[in-house]
């Protein structure tokens, strides 16, 4: 069975924001949390701190001098499945979904309170443990739950931590309708009125990863309203 | 004054066109009465004077001995006054004589038709006089022949003669002219109403032009002009109208770039301040943990300003809330929900499970935005807590239509004059509250299609929420 880990456990936090007062802050309140914060002032910086160190997660001001969060957001992704928090100051829907599409797993708004963006940061980084180990594959599609692996048709396919555990609690109940609010409350740990979008984007992620015509989907459907459902072929 | 209305048409249109037929008609009227007088009189003048003059002529050529006799005259025979008679008569005329008690006459009518006046009248001089006999109208020519004596003397003949020429002719010619000027009245009245017609939608035009751009520039469309043609007095009022307009719309502009400015300066500065809350909100709980350790004042200090930033914090986020539906940002993303689930989540989150009594159906489902629906119960069941007084009930149910929520409180109430304003922004009947709580949860309302209102209970206040089903 997949079961999530969820001990209390502290990461490596690379944190991004050019203002210092919330630089500093944010540093001081993550650090008592028990995480270990880098913090830099500009995505440039940044990224070379990703090729160097290998954090374990990012969060990104969106609103950063020279290339801006979205886009920092964007290169890590092509280097890595490192999981990204956003951080925005305007709570601006196009942001937001502008950083959801770039590959963020989440995001929080200006002025967060510290509990909160440690329970985002601890739900994105919560990791898919496995007691199984069996491979169960639904025509091209293979998924190794024991070694966490997706493949289609023989190929690997790379998913984020949260890309995959929303992919494995679909694949969990096969024909099944699971609704937003269900899968953001498992997959993100927003226990209330949580944004649908977060979900929306990440099934378009998978499916631009899964699906040979994304727009016309095989293995994860929309039930329009509803949710979605994984139905395999 | 309404009745008297329905009977008089007031319309501008039935107006004109009953003035100018009127005045048309009675124009046309009066020349025509005129003109048939005229024609009439001349008629009848000229066949009166060729009567006359044919009747005198031929008593004027009288040879036979009438009235008293000279030496050596014979009275005159019955032939020769038959002779006479039938000289006088003609066609259309009938001839009656009255010579030394005989009368002579052979057509329909008799002396009996003469009237006794001109009788009398017709002893000394010729009358002449109309008389209708039966259907038929006559002139009457009247006279005695008299006869000059040797000494120059006129006398009586004692010789009556009675002419009766028929006006048959006349009658016929004269309803001809009637019937002609009735014709001529009746397309002299079409003509009239053509040109009523005309000249009302001529005017009436440009009138309704006028009301319909009216109208548009009513409805907001404040770039509505109009054509300004020719000079008279509704071009002046056109042209009137179109300076009125490009007024309004110039001031309606300008205030509403003021409108814009302040709008973008209070998302702008909502904005700006979020970055140095963001810093002290990041550090409240630290500084909180860390005031247990410091002496009573401090510690009170710090609890306050931690309890300040999270009202500053709530504040510009209910700012930017609101900026958001005032620029038309704020945007609905709906979803079929479990209600029962999201009331629960929303109290849940706040702690309120406790203090709130839940009446929602466990099984209903509706298309929602759960997040602005999770702000409409928060932002109620948290003024009821701050203004009332427990017990807190919420009841949610479906009504054909929609979906119904009510929160009620059993405090002290609204007082009655500030239930009209509670729905204001930055209106406070107690100075706790950011007084954008409500305003926010009506705007939320409103994006579903929905409606809020409240009622004051006894004891107590009820707010209801209604969502259209969608």
């Amino acid at each position: 069975m997949v079961e999530w880990n969820n001990n209390d456990r502290v990461a490596g936090i690379l944190l991004v924001e050019d203002d210092p007062s919330v630089r500093t802050a944010l540093e001081l309140a993550l650090s008592r949390q028990g995480h270990s914060v880098t913090a830099y002032g500009t995505g440039e910086e940044a990224l070379d701190h990703v090729r160097a160190r290998r954090p374990e997660i990012a969060i990104l001001d969106v609103m950063l001098p020279g290339i801006n969060g979205v886009e920092v957001c964007r290169r890590i992704r092509k280097l890595d499945q490192l999981p990204v928090i956003l951080l925005t100051a305007r709570g601006d829907d196009l942001d937001i979904v502008v950083g959801l599409e770039a590959g963020a797993d989440d995001y929080v708004v200006k002025p967060v309170e510290p509990r909160v963006l440690d329970a985002r940061i601890r739900a994105v980084l919560r990791r898919v443990e496995s007691t199984a180990t069996d491979r169960i594959s639904f025509g091209d599609l293979v998924i190794d739950r024991g070694a966490l692996k997706v493949s289609l048709a023989g190929r690997e396919i790379h998913l984020t931590p949260t890309e995959l555990r929303l992919l494995l609690e679909l694949v969990r109940h096969p024909g099944q309708v699971l609704n937003r609010r269900y899968l953001l409350r498992v997959i993100w740990d927003h226990t209330h009125a949580g944004d649908s979008r977060l979900v929306d984007t990440c099934v378009q992620r998978v499916r631009a990863k899964l699906e040979k015509v994304p727009a016309n989907p095989t293995y994860i459907q929309t039930v329009r309203g509803f949710g979605y459902r994984f139905s395999p072929p | 004054m309404n009745t008297l209305r329905q009977l008089f048409p007031t319309g501008l249109r039935v107006r004109l066109v009953i003035t100018f037929t009127l005045v048309a008609v009675a124009a046309s009227a009066l020349v025509a009465s005129m003109g048939y007088e005229l024609a009439k009189n001349a008629l009848t003048k000229r066949t009166e004077d060729v009567a006359v003059t044919s009747v005198v002529t031929v008593l004027e050529r009288i040879t036979v001995p009438l009235g008293s006799l000279w030496p050596g005259e014979l009275p005159p025979t019955a032939q020769d006054l038959e002779e006479l008679r039938s000289s006088l008569g003609g066609s259309g005329r009938q001839v009656v004589m009255e010579y030394a008690d005989n009368v002579y006459g052979a057509g329909t009518l008799t002396i009996e038709n003469v009237p006794n006046e001109l009788r009398a009248r017709a002893a000394w001089r010729l009358v002449t006089q109309r008389v209708r006999v039966g259907d038929n109208l006559w002139l009457l020519i009247g006279t005695q022949v008299q006869r000059t004596a040797r000494d120059g003397e006129v006398q009586p003949t004692g010789l009556k003669v009675f002419v009766f020429v028929s006006l048959e002719e006349e009658q016929r010619l004269l309803n001809e002219l009637r019937s002609s000027l009735a014709t001529a009245g009746g397309i002299t009245l079409l003509i009239a109403l053509t040109g009523a017609l005309f000249s009302a939608r001529r005017v009436l035009l440009p009138v309704r032009r006028l009301r319909d751009a009216a109208r548009a520039l009513g409805a907001g469309h404040l770039n509505t002009r109009l054509p300004v043609r020719g000079r008279d007095e509704l071009a002046e009022l056109t042209a009137t109208f179109n300076e009125t307009a490009a007024a309004l719309e110039k001031s309606v502009t300008e205030l509403r770039t003021l409108e814009a400015i302040a709008r973008r300066f209070v998302a702008d500065v909502s904005h700006e301040l979020r970055t140095p809350l963001t810093a002290m909100t990041a550090v409240t709980e630290l500084l909180l943990e860390e005031a247990e350790r410091l002496p009573d004042a401090p510690a009170e200090a710090v609890r306050l300003v931690v309890h300040e930033v999270e009202r500053l914090r709530v504040l510009v986020e209910q700012l930017i809330e609101t900026s958001k539906f005032d620029s038309g940002a704020a945007t609905l993303s709906l979803e079929t929900v479990n209600v029962a689930e999201v009331v629960f989540d929303s109290l849940e989150v706040r702690g309120w499970t406790d203090t709130v009594k839940l009446d929602v159906p466990s099984e209903m489902t509706f298309n929602l935005d759960p997040r602005r629906f999770d702000v409409i119960v928060a932002n109620l069941v948290g003024n009821a807590h701050r203004h009332g007084a427990p017990p807190i009930e919420l009841h949610v149910r479906e009504t054909p239509n929609g979906l119904e929520l009510k929160v009620r409180d059993h405090g002290d109430g609204i007082p009655p004059e500030a239930l009209g304003r509670v729905f204001d922004r930055f209106f406070k009947s107690k100075s706790v509250g950011s007084g954008l709580g409500l305003p926010i949860a009506r705007s939320n309302a409103q994006l579903h299609g929905g409606t809020i209102s409240v009622r004051v209970q006894k004891p107590g206040t009820l707010f209801t929420v209604w969502l259209p089903r969608t």
